[in-house]
């Protein structure tokens, strides 16, 4: 009886706190009257059920943790757990064969190709964060490099998709090591901010150059990409995909080949981060991660690995920032703000950093549930910052957290998330 | 030299705003190293906070004490938001993976700005200037450099506030024992210090001084809105890390720098690239001092 009577205290508490933070906010509301002042109505009843609702919550936590059926849990986790390894291929196989899908509708295609972006994003910032340990919150700064670049290029020197895209991606390594130098001897939060400073100076300079990037109003018109000079149109005219092989044109077929690209360049990028982890490279920056100064006693060039990792990781954002303009047909710097960056960077944390296949699912969550709750509007975004918070407190190390060594003496035994130190750097 | 002398004031007043709101990122990282990046939607909630107790107190025609009430409230509300914001989001990730209270931080941000607009509207809000005039300091061809009563009030209420938290922080017992949880949170529970206690307080003392910050911007600017905390927390944050973080003269420093850097570049090169100014001189500064201008340098020890 007392522990009931504990609940409620404790609930009844929770729900005061409520009280006062929703009173100014859900509790009032400001409003203009006719003369263009400001006026104040009262919402008693919306601040009441928001408390309510507080209180209700409270009460069914403190219920749930006393009744947590822990060892059942655990035990299906354990019994899953040899199922684990199939889940990266049938993704794989899943998403090869996703738009082939009889009766699909194209929008669904259309959201795998936004959230395959993601994924992308998010292995190029693995490289850069849960390898190499560099705390980057400028990411969509490579991202508008290459968007902007294969823009430009396509406008003023009328080169097409598949040319720009490698420049795309130099110009964006190079933009990596360029802004990589200043950084070299920052640590943490000194880093943070500076990665962050170069985001916004980025999009700042592409938002005030109007003579060369249009500006806020943005670049139109960039081209689609072609199959070997195969344009997707709705005609089936000589040189267009449908007339070539003489079948009806459909807007079906343009957003698969889209579907198609993007899931080739994100394959790539993981198959040469899964490369690069096994060499000199790519275990020289996990090093880094793990201690700096012990891999400088150790002789390896940290200037060089930071700036390799910068530079590589940076040049796949180009490539995804690429084949953002031609999906789009049209970029803006609003495509590009802070959220961009955080919403990559939760990604990748949220995946559990380092981790291939719990980027991918993390992006399925992080960038496909938005989307579905479309209908909620204003409400979506509010919805997305809860998660984010009530996620990293459930899962502080992201979805897959076990880490497996990249070489070992013998079996290579994965190690949870509880062993792993992370570095400082 | 007019020209110049009237950047000065706008510079140092918008300076002090920075400082403020700097002086709260600043406490929170010296204390648990996390960057508290909801720390500029407090300062916007206080705001909001300061132009609904100043629209309900319409019909008072005292104006400062419709003010004071319009700072105590809004330190007040800001106060909650702080502990539970600390309560709710960060304390059940101390001590864990390094990125992952980060992470909540931005998400808590999002939800405060998204909570605002759902709440009260995306709408503009504006009051009109409360405390109007001023002095004429000088006239040069024809150029008149003002001071207004604003301004002086801007910074005098500042350095009363910033008066008021460094006797609270070198002076009484609760700012010894945050001082000693920020050299070592371990050694100072091992000595009886209330670590949890002390940490939520500062959370909760950083929160009122961003609601001062927060009416204050209100009453300087006169118009607000829900996004209003993204750009001013990323300058104080900016302010925090120039002026070495977790050092709290040097949030000040660099709360005033950035104020002074935005000020002048406005007035002599082009307003549209005065951020990208105070985020390049940020770069430049610590390529050549990592630590900042008065932070610690911390030696590694392996």
């Amino acid at each position: 009886m007392s522990r009931a009577l504990d609940v409620f205290k404790d609930a009844g508490s929770v729900a005061f706190f409520a009280l006062v933070i929703f009173a100014p906010f859900l509790g009032v509301q400001l409003g203009d009257n006719d003369a263009g002042n400001l006026t104040l109505g009262a919402r008693p009843a919306l601040l009441a059920g928001a408390v309510a609702l507080v209180f209700a919550a409270r009460v069914l936590m403190r219920l749930w943790q006393d009744h947590r059926p822990t060892s059942q849990a655990e035990k299906l986790g354990a019994r899953l757990k040899p199922a684990g390894k199939y889940i990266a291929p049938a993704l794989l196989v899943f998403a090869l064969l996703m738009p082939l899908l009889p009766g699909l509708p194209a929008q669904y295609i259309d959201l795998g190709v936004l959230i395959l972006t993601y994924i992308m994003l998010g292995w190029g910032l693995n490289i850069v964060v849960g390898l190499a340990g560099l705390l980057d919150l400028g990411y969509v700064a490579f991202y508008a490099v290459g968007a902007y670049s294969f823009a430009l290029l396509a406008q003023d020197f009328n080169l097409g998709f598949w040319q720009c895209l490698p420049l795309a991606g130099v110009l964006a390594a190079c933009w990596g090591m360029f802004l990589g130098f200043p950084v070299l001897r920052l640590r943490g939060d000194y880093l943070a901010i500076v990665t962050l400073a170069f985001g916004e100076i980025i999009r700042l300079v592409i938002t005030n150059w109007v003579a060369l990037t249009g500006g806020p109003n943005g670049i139109t018109d960039i081209p689609n990409p072609t199959l070997f000079g195969l344009r997707f149109t709705m005609f089936p005219a000589p040189g267009t995909f449908a007339g070539f092989f003489h079948i009806t044109p459909h807007p079906w077929q343009r957003i698969a080949f889209l579907y198609y690209i993007i899931l080739g360049l994100a394959l790539i990028t993981n198959w040469v981060t899964l490369r690069l982890r096994k060499q000199p490279l790519g275990r020289a920056w996990e090093a880094l991660r793990e201690d700096e100064i012990a891999c400088r006693a150790l002789g390896i060039n940290v200037r060089n690995t930071k700036l390799t990792a910068f530079a590589i990781g940076a040049m796949f954002g180009g490539f995804a920032g690429c084949f953002f303009a031609t999906r789009d047909g049209f970029i803006s710097p609003d495509s590009f703000t802070f959220m961009e960056s955080a919403t990559v960077l939760a990604i990748v944390v949220l995946g559990g950093a380092g981790s291939q296949l719990g980027i991918v699912l993390a992006a399925c969550v992080m960038i496909g549930v938005p989307q579905m709750l479309q209908s909620l509007a204003i409400y979506r975004m509010l919805i997305f910052g809860i998660a984010l918070v009530v996620i990293m407190i459930v899962r502080p190390r992201g979805f897959i957290s076990e880490r497996r060594p990249t070489i070992s003496l013998g079996k290579a035994q994965a190690i949870s998330a509880d062993l792993i130190s992370q570095g400082k750097g | 030299m007019a020209y110049a002398l009237q950047q000065l004031i706008n510079g140092l007043t918008l300076g002090m705003i920075y400082g403020l709101i700097a002086v709260g990122y600043t406490m929170v990282y010296g204390i648990i190293g996390m960057i508290n990046f909801a720390h500029g939607d407090v300062f916007m909630i206080g705001a909001f906070v300061g132009i609904i107790v100043l629209t309900a107190l319409t019909g008072i025609t005292s104006v400062p004490l419709g003010l004071l009430a319009a700072f105590l409230l809004a330190a007040v509300f800001c106060g909650v938001y702080g502990f539970a914001i600390e309560r709710v989001a960060y304390r059940p990730l101390r001590g864990s993976f390094r990125l992952a209270p980060l992470i909540s931080a931005i998400g808590m941000s999002i939800l405060l700005e998204n909570y605002v607009q759902v709440s009260q509207g995306a709408l503009e809000r504006a009051i009109p200037n409360l405390i109007p005039g001023g002095f004429t300091l000088m006239d040069e061809n024809g150029f008149v450099v003002q001071l207004s009563w604003m301004q002086i009030s801007i910074v005098v209420v500042t350095l009363i506030v910033l008066a008021v938290f460094t006797y609270i922080v070198t002076k009484t017992p609760l700012g010894r024992a945050m001082r000693a949880v920020e050299q070592d949170a371990k050694m100072a529970a091992l000595l009886g210090i209330d670590t949890n206690r002390t940490i939520t307080l500062t959370f909760i003392i950083g929160s009122c001084l961003a609601a001062f910050a927060g009416v204050m911007f209100l009453l300087y600017y006169g118009v607000i809105d829900f996004y209003i905390g993204f750009n001013a927390g990323i300058k104080a944050f900016t302010a925090a890390v120039l002026g070495g973080i977790g050092s709290l003269p040097g949030a000040v420093l660099g709360g005033l720098l950035i104020g002074l850097i935005e000020a002048f570049w406005s007035g002599y090169a082009t307003v549209a690239y005065k951020d990208v100014a105070v985020y390049s001189i940020l770069a430049i500064v610590l390529m050549f001092m990592p630590s900042g201008l008065l932070g610690r340098h911390e030696v590694e020890k392996v």
